[in-house]
């Protein structure tokens, strides 16, 4: 019997659900689905199916976490004395890159749209797959051995160039394989390639029909948008970092000053890709949240067309902000002012999405539960990474802020406080559709709520240190700014709890967890129409859409609560009948046949027929028809 | 559903389901895809139409994605064009034109078998269209015979930086620092002048010219031809694939978009060599050419 996994949304849920007819049975009696489908190692290693490359690409990226994550504690907690204690400079040096190169290129930029994207891009628009189900899976295998290649450049001796690889610092001031690392970023960028042109043309061509482009689902706005900035921006890092590898390796000198060449064009080219790279990062994470509002608000989007159109514009402009990040270099005033203008310009489409989120919560019937707390604490970090973002791209105050601790806060709000709340946001809000299971509601939500507490006391002693003139990429610091370190570390002990916690009660769901049913939020969106977990082809018939993606009402919700009160009074009702006529047989037999019981049993029967009648409605007085 | 597989092979509409899953595979297993009429149609696309539109705009998808990567190189050499004009000049005139002028002509020759193949397929003639793919790979072949021999005439001239070697017509110092004459020039009756530590002569301008920015300009040569020569091997290896496929019975009924997305591929290459040739060779206007 399946229980009714819905109690934290506070709406009541059906109680049992039906096996659909074309699901079937495994051998062991669990119904098929893509998990169980096939099994073997080989099923997993060579399978097409873009749910089960989206599970590869979970365990590969959360395994790429835990060594970032890893050095990124390293960091913090050598710098939990002003001289460092822990660890040499040098391999501060390294481990910080680490952290950089493993979370940017291995964790964040795959994460939401090959873990999630890979998942429910196909499923919300209503297609069996992806276009191009052998890329997809190709793209896996290049994601592998970019990982590997930098796993065993950084176990043999890893690099101190930072994650920017900043020539003439990674051409010819560092040592160690820097070379080995580069090519794993590069053939990691082609697995982020391939991944957004296979989206591309599955929302082009593979939407189901009536799907039109207005009634997609904004993840799949926001998946577009970045695939776009993964097929453009990500060649020209390739070719960026394939120039380094010459340089290096031929002393080409193409960024080498005394030879003519010029480092700052590295860093042109380099941020070119980079800095949509950054947009790579958030504009996933926006995605989940549209979703994500929406259905805990139980109300349509506050303004879809902006919304998804705000995607666009974010994808567009980031394309012409990377001279941001050079404003302290040889650029020329007047390029500088330029691109300062433009970033300004880029706070315009993403606090539309911020107001139009809190329009939507606005009177919404709001349900906190986990992937809605970490929504909330999205917006509220999303808000001041981007707001802080602004004192970095004017020009008088980014002088001063310039690689101070400052910056490393911003980003960190942005990536991390952002996009990673809104991947967990993601994984909880679909783990129950591609488990099957439902996690613990309660750590789930301490989870959330300590994630959040741990984020905002790592990094806003961060701005505050940056502001006062902290460096980043320094091992060792003044002693002024002891406290703020001591702070931050402790904060990211707190984050850790916030990581470590769902990686127990997940992976504990998997096992115990409670069966999920098809639509445990209630969610609309034609992911939602399939089983829990879904069966390898998605649909059994390529569903047919009439509408838009957020057909949220309250008053479909009391309707369909009041409904489902019915369905559970009606099947008490029969309980009880049945319980009625079980004690019957069972006096009966105890007492056998006489005039006297007989009477007493018709006045037991017609008495709990009153009070269950008293409690629920029947069945024919159901006015919905069930 | 080994019955009903046989009747989707030879009559009725959709054609039938070929697709790489394995319980899929266990229902069509020995179901040979390359013979129906109509190519194969994958498993998740709804009917022919919606497979084709995808993959080609897939391709050109993907072809965009190249262009932005060779737009990096391509950057490159403007913002190094505009600020060592000179030496980019005095470089360009150290190349073959004649050789690269030949390759030009055999690479638009390889384009045109290219697409005669591809209208070959399309008519479902498939002795022309092996007979045109095989033309296409000689061309392609010859191309990156004669880049090779190109290439090796730079080595043994000590064009390559990095590379100590040393030629006929001029060479870096055993320093790599400093590149010397030109031989050619000297064959002309041209003079050099007065030429400080770190410059080469310019004869034609006659003026010296800062070697390292000569160089700047083999290297880029060299980043963008190889660049360019790895597409002409990956698109050669592919080719030869098609070739034996196509020779085994492959693609001439319907099933033609393979060769049609091969097509985009090889006329893309071609395309930026047509961009390489006139910004590698041309650009300091005629010059005798010749080793």
């Amino acid at each position: 019997m399946v229980s009714t996994p819905a109690e934290g949304l506070g709406l009541s849920s059906r109680p049992a659900e039906e096996v659909p007819a074309a699901q079937g049975l495994t051998p062991q009696g669990e119904t098929i689905n893509y998990l169980n489908a096939t099994t073997g190692i080989r099923s997993w290693l060579f399978t097409l199916d873009h749910k089960r490359i989206a599970m590869l690409y979970l365990i590969s990226v959360s395994l790429m976490f835990i060594v970032g994550g890893t050095a990124a504690g390293m960091v913090r907690i050598d710098l939990l004395d002003p001289q460092g204690f822990l660890i040499s400079p040098e391999t501060y040096n390294k481990m910080f890159s680490a952290h950089g190169i493993v979370m940017v290129f291995f964790f964040i930029i795959p994460a939401i749209p090959a873990i999630l994207g890979n998942f429910f891009v196909p499923m919300m628009i209503g297609a069996k797959d992806l276009a191009f189900p052998k890329i997809n899976l190709f793209s896996w295998y290049l994601y592998i051995v970019g990982a590997l290649l930098v796993l065993g450049a950084l176990a043999s001796g890893g690099v101190a160039t930072g994650w920017t690889f900043y020539a003439p610092l990674s051409s010819q001031y560092t040592t160690g394989p820097i070379v080995f690392v580069a090519l794993g970023v590069f053939v990691a960028g082609f697995s982020s390639i391939l991944t957004g042109l296979n989206f591309i043309i599955t929302v082009h061509k593979m939407r189901a029909p009536g799907m039109t482009w207005f009634r997609l689902p904004l993840f799949v706005w926001g998946m577009y948008a970045t695939s776009l900035l993964q097929i453009l921006g990500t060649p020209v890092v390739a070719i960026t970092i394939l120039l380094l590898a010459v340089e290096i390796v031929f002393k080409a000198g193409v960024f080498d000053a005394t030879k003519g060449g010029d480092p700052v064009l590295f860093q042109h080219l380099f941020w070119f890709y980079s800095h949509p790279a950054v947009y790579i990062m958030i504009l996933p994470g926006m995605a989940i949240i549209s979703e994500v509002i929406a259905c805990f608000s139980r109300k349509p989007v506050f303004g879809y067309r902006f919304i998804a159109f705000s995607s666009m514009a974010i994808a567009i402009l980031s394309f012409l902000v990377w001279g941001h990040h050079m404003f302290t270099t040889d650029q020329s005033p007047l390029s500088a002012i330029v691109f300062s203008i433009i970033s300004f310009l880029v706070a315009i489409p993403s606090a539309i999405k911020v107001f139009n989120w809190t329009a939507t919560l606005y009177k919404g019937s709001v349900r906190l539960n986990t992937p809605m707390i970490y929504a909330l604490g999205f917006i509220g970090l999303f808000t001041i990474g981007g707001l802080t973002g602004l004192y970095l791209s004017s020009l008088a105050t980014d002088i001063h802020l310039q690689d101070t601790y400052f910056v490393v806060a911003h980003f960190h709000y942005v990536m991390v406080g952002s996009t990673v709340m809104a991947y967990m946001a993601g994984i909880h809000y679909w783990w129950p559709k591609m488990t099957g299971r439902m996690y613990p509601e309660g750590w789930g939500r301490t989870a959330a709520v300590t994630l959040f507490v741990g984020f905002s006391l790592t990094f806003m002693p961060q701005f505050i240190a940056g502001y006062c003139g902290m460096p980043r990429r320094y091992a060792m610091y003044d002693p002024e700014y002891h406290v703020m370190n001591v702070l931050s570390t402790a904060g990211a002990t707190v984050m850790a709890l916030g990581y470590i916690l769902p990686v127990f009660y997940l992976l504990w769901s998997l096992k115990w967890g409670e069966r999920a049913g098809p639509n445990p939020w209630r969610a609309t969106g034609l992911e939602w129409q399939c089983p829990s977990p879904p069966t390898t082809f998605n649909f059994d018939k390529t569903p047919i859409v009439t509408i838009g993606p957020y057909a949220y009402s309250a008053e479909d919700d009391e309707i369909q609560d009041a409904r489902l009160d019915m369905e559970r009074a009606e099947m008490e009702f029969a309980a009880a009948r049945a319980k009625i006529a079980a004690d019957r047989e069972r006096m009966q037999l105890e007492e056998g046949h006489s005039p006297e019981n007989e009477a007493v049993i018709a006045q037991a029967v017609t008495g709990n027929a009153k009070s269950a009648d008293a409690t629920g409605a029947t069945g024919k007085e159901n006015p919905y028809g069930n | 559903m080994a019955t009903k597989t046989k009747v989707s092979e030879h009559s009725v509409a959709p054609p039938p389901v070929t697709t790489s899953y394995q319980d899929a595979h266990e229902a069509h297993g020995d179901h040979d895809h390359g013979h129906d009429d109509h190519g194969p149609l994958m498993h998740h696309f709804d009917d022919m139409v919606q497979q084709r539109e995808s993959i080609t705009i897939g391709m050109w998808t993907f072809l965009m994605t190249e262009i932005m990567m060779f737009s990096g190189l391509f950057f490159c050499y403007a913002f190094f064009r505009w600020k060592f004009h000179d030496a980019f000049m005095l470089g360009s005139q150290q190349l073959d034109i004649n050789l690269g002028t030949g390759n030009t002509f055999v690479l638009l020759a390889s384009s045109m078998t290219m697409a005669m193949a591809v209208h070959c397929a399309q008519i479902g003639d498939r002795k022309k269209l092996v007979a045109y793919m095989i033309g296409t790979l000689i061309f392609g072949g010859a191309f990156l015979g004669i880049k090779g021999i190109e290439w090796s005439a730079d080595y043994h001239e000590g064009m390559v930086p990095h590379f100590q070697a040393f030629g006929s017509r001029g060479n870096w110092d055993e320093t790599g620092q400093t590149w010397r004459t030109s031989h050619h020039a000297h064959e002309a009756g041209l003079k050099a002048g007065p030429t400080p530590e770190g410059y080469v002569w310019d004869y034609k301008h006659k003026k010296p010219v800062k070697s390292e920015e000569v160089k700047m300009y083999f290297m880029l040569y060299f980043c963008m031809t190889g660049l360019h020569a790895i597409h002409m091997v990956a698109g050669a290896l592919i080719l030869l694939v098609m070739i034996l496929m196509a020779m085994n019975g492959h693609f001439g009924n319907g099933n033609d978009q393979p060769i049609e997305i091969f097509g985009l591929y090889w006329h893309f290459v071609d395309i930026v060599w047509v961009f390489l040739f006139p910004l590698l060779y041309l650009i300091a206007g005629f010059h005798p050419g010749g080793h």
